[in-house]
């Protein structure tokens, strides 16, 4: 094992920057990171042991203790159990003979919770060693585990169980595209090379320009101006520059990324390319979730033709002196390294805690040189903006929000999928245009985002009202919204916090305490009160988006669900405790066949 | 700016001059303000963690740890809105914590205890959680008691062997995040290094073996006078 992992490490130089890659091949090759492999990376990169445990235990799909040779992670966000995750969870645990996150005796299987896998449009979905399984129901739950006791390769499984395996290239998945909307700017005509050349004839301020008056905003989730953005970056000044695609769409219910990394890899690429010479970068990296670890083949493989093509490298497309190269970075499952600084301790082989500003990545970013980090979609379309120029770009959406969106729209509606729509549709437009009826609420940007009922349906999808990185949760009438959503919500936020803002850490247990002393029906109004102040506290008090996003769930709900709450509330006493001594004296009370008495105590 | 140089800026009214890239919190210290922090060391990089230094720059919300002095900048630091954002904060890490004041080494030398005082705090506002954490004894002069964290990275920043670094996050999220402490390294520590991480700490997570009351409680540094006086008195 020391020679296997020696090498692992020499591989990547001996760089502690590149931890990242090391673990993951550590974690590939033994299921785990073995107490010895810790030690060897500890005394090779000269760190303490806690030092490479911390970066260990801050990712999902690293482990210190074995996961199994076929390690199952289900998803279990609100959406997948729309779609009967329970059914599948409990088929997957009769058949291995072991609960949810464990791992077999003999080492052999492991099944693990995780969260939102970024395939809501066709749950319940799995991944087992990196190949992704959708569309998932008891039956076929059961012919998986089958199969691995059969010693079958992942591969083979996924071939046999797929209603349909999907073929580009290197690429083989049963995962399904579902691009029901196709709109001008995304889906129109695109030639390679020819927004390239166009970006080539004008000098790099001129391409921030056209950037800048095409008034196009990060399609991420916070909407800050992508022009401005690269100014900023060459503003800063510096010899290295690094360009950063953020692949690493984490908010549950989005999957609109994964969409365009499969259909339109190339005009991404072409865009990161444009980017980078705006900036005056060298090199890309593309930050792709483990989640999407199927891509990386069939990404690797565009690039090299690209490289071949001259549009990556020396000298790209006969420009002199442009010389710009993209590799990928995978992530290991965290939701707050899709905040951009966080990405950026990731990629430096750190805990993916966002960082404190000033300095913003644009001044101090990846190995503390200016950076750019922009989104999959926004990186895109860049490229339509400088074949057919800003003022065409202009022409579509609304006048604060240029252009179109892309959506990824789940939950209780006929297709769900994703749609590239011009802002300024309405929410009514937009049920309209999945099928979806006797809606109860629609999640509008993932759970950090707004939880909208009827009342909000009329109000359009822009930066200037809805705003939204994407994520369209659709809520049928039939659904228990506070128990199935809001309450999972918030436990992901507790789960994904990185933990260094204390009221983001703590204060989001303290208020899911609440929400479930409510939920078990030892609430009173005072409850629903302190609820709503004490959710309202934490929002300006820490640090990145998700701390001040964390409590979203509750207040939105409670801003427009107000009616779930109160009708889960004693309305005749002014306090009850969350203690209920009846239910906790229920299960001895049983084993020893007495009736509770406690009216008399 | 000044004639010296010096930036110049408000807190609550308060003219106040500071260096080029100082932060507000050291700046507001050399000026005889206080501005609470758990987490903040001078002359280390700021961590921004405890959050309770949030201080009103030009109306938003920052902290004052991780903020440099700009020229001009009005400072909002003792008002009633972020007086009371601080107490909830402090109420949160007594509440996530096992925090047993009156039988604690480092009572009277605690900066959350002390706070505590500082803002008359008599009860938390939120329920106690009691969460369970692990207490780490194994090393000859130094003790870590993970019930009285509260997560904010002085010492992770600070104390080092051998350069490397003694302490680190472990896990993450508002149920499994701890700070632990490297066996080998701490076991290495001197009486000296275990005293002066002690000292570090804000509270009484980390501590010196058979320290705890040489001093009795009652003659401790904030038993006399309240935390932040004696940048005040200046």
């Amino acid at each position: 094992m020391t020679e296997k992992i020696q090498s692992i490490i020499r591989k990547y130089s001996s760089d502690k920057y590149r931890m990242m890659d090391i673990l993951l091949e550590i974690q590939e090759l033994y299921h785990h990171i073995p107490e010895q492999a810790v030690e060897i990376l500890a005394d090779q990169l000269d760190l303490s042991r806690v030092d490479v445990e911390q970066t260990i235990s801050f990712y999902h799909f690293f482990s210190l203790e074995p996961v199994g040779k076929y390690a199952i992670y289900l998803n279990n966000s609100p959406v997948a159990h729309m779609y009967g995750r329970t059914e599948v969870a409990r088929a997957f645990e009769e058949e291995v003979g072991i609960s949810f996150n464990s791992a077999t005796v003999d080492g052999l299987i492991g099944l693990w919770d995780t969260a939102d896998i970024g395939m809501s449009d066709q749950e319940p979905a799995a991944i087992i060693n990196g190949t992704v399984f959708t569309e998932l129901d008891p039956a076929k739950a059961r012919k998986i585990i089958q199969g691995i006791k059969e010693g079958k390769k992942v591969a083979d499984i996924a071939e046999e169980i797929a209603d349909k395996i999907y073929s580009k290239g290197l690429l083989r998945t049963m995962v399904k595209n579902n691009i029901h909307a196709k709109g001008s700017v995304l889906f129109g005509d695109f030639e390679l090379e020819n927004a390239l050349r166009k970006a080539l004839d004008k000098t790099p301020e001129e391409v921030v320009e056209e950037v800048k008056a095409s008034n196009l905003r990060g399609r991420g989730g916070a909407g800050f101006p992508t022009g401005l953005k690269w100014e900023y970056c060459r503003a800063s000044g510096g010899d290295e520059v690094f360009l950063i695609c953020n692949a690493d769409e984490g908010e549950p219910g989005t999957f609109k990324e994964r969409v365009i990394l499969t259909e339109l890899p190339r005009m991404l690429f072409e865009g990161m390319v444009i980017a980078g010479y705006a900036i005056r970068a060298k090199q890309g990296i593309l930050y792709l979730r483990y989640e999407y670890r199927y891509l990386k083949e069939h990404l690797e493989s565009i690039l090299q033709g690209m490289r071949e093509m001259n549009l990556l490298g020396k000298d790209i497309a006969g420009k002199s002196g442009f010389d710009f190269d993209i590799r990928i970075q995978l992530g290991a499952g965290s939701y707050v390294c899709g905040e951009e600084s966080g990405l950026i301790e990731s990629m430096e082989g750190k805990r993916g805690e966002p960082r404190n500003r000033p300095p913003f990545p644009v001044q101090s970013g990846y190995l503390d040189k200016p950076s750019v980090v922009n989104n999959v979609e926004t990186l895109c379309k860049v490229v339509p903006i400088l074949a057919n120029g800003a003022d065409w770009f202009k022409s579509v959406g609304t006048k604060e929000s240029t252009g179109t969106k892309l959506l990824s729209i789940s939950g209780d509606c006929k297709n769900p999928g994703v749609y590239e729509m011009e802002w300024g549709m309405t929410i009514n437009e937009m049920l309209e245009m999945v099928g979806a009826t006797s809606v109860q609420g629609v999640k509008v940007g993932g759970p950090s985002g707004n939880c909208i009922d009827s009342t909000h349906f009329g109000r359009s999808i822009a930066f200037e009202d809805l705003a939204t990185g994407g994520s369209m949760i659709i809520i049928g009438e039939q659904r228990d919204l506070l128990r199935d959503f809001i309450l999972p919500f918030t436990n992901f936020f507790i789960e994904e916090s990185c933990g260094s803002c204390a009221p983001c850490r703590s204060l989001t247990v303290i208020l899911r305490n609440k929400l479930l002393k409510i939920l078990n029906g030892n609430g009173t109004k005072k409850d629903i009160d302190e609820l709503y102040t004490w959710a309202q506290m934490g929002t300006t008090a820490n640090r990145c988006g998700l701390g001040q996003t964390s409590a979203n769930p509750i207040i939105t709900s409670l801003d427009n669900f107000r009616n779930l709450y109160d009708d889960l509330i004693k309305t005749d006493q002014d306090y009850l405790s969350a203690f209920d001594l009846e239910k906790a004296v229920a299960a001895s009370c049983e084993v020893v066949g007495r009736v509770p008495n406690i009216e008399s105590h | 700016m000044n004639k010296n140089g010096k930036l110049y800026f408000e807190i609550d009214g308060k003219p106040c001059y500071a260096d080029a890239g100082q932060s507000i919190i050291d700046a507001a210290k050399a000026n005889g303000v206080f501005i609470p922090s758990l987490c903040h060391v001078e002359g280390v990089k700021p961590a921004g963690s405890c959050r309770i230094c949030n201080v009103k720059v030009n109306g938003r919300v920052m902290t004052a740890c991780t903020t440099p002095v700009e020229d001009g900048m009005v400072v909002d630091n003792d008002i009633p809105e972020l007086i009371e954002l601080r107490k909830a904060i402090i109420d949160v890490l007594f509440v996530s914590g096992n925090h047993f004041c009156p039988s604690c080494e480092k009572s009277g030398n605690c900066e959350l205890q002390a706070l505590a005082y500082r803002y008359q705090i008599m009860v938390p506002r939120f329920p106690y959680e009691f969460p369970l954490k692990d207490v780490d004894a194994s090393a000859e002069h130094i003790f870590h008691d993970a019930n009285r964290c509260i997560l904010c990275k002085r010492c992770i920043r600070t104390i080092t062997k051998e350069g490397k670094h003694v302490f680190a996050y472990q896990g993450r999220g508002g149920e499994h995040l701890q700070i632990v402490m490297d066996k080998e390294l701490a076991s290495l520590l001197t009486e000296q290094e275990a005293q002066e991480a002690m000292e570090i700490c804000p509270v009484g997570a980390i501590l010196k073996k058979e320290q705890g009351f040489i001093v009795p409680i009652g003659e401790r540094k904030f038993d006399k006078v309240p935390i932040g006086s004696d940048i005040e008195k200046q």
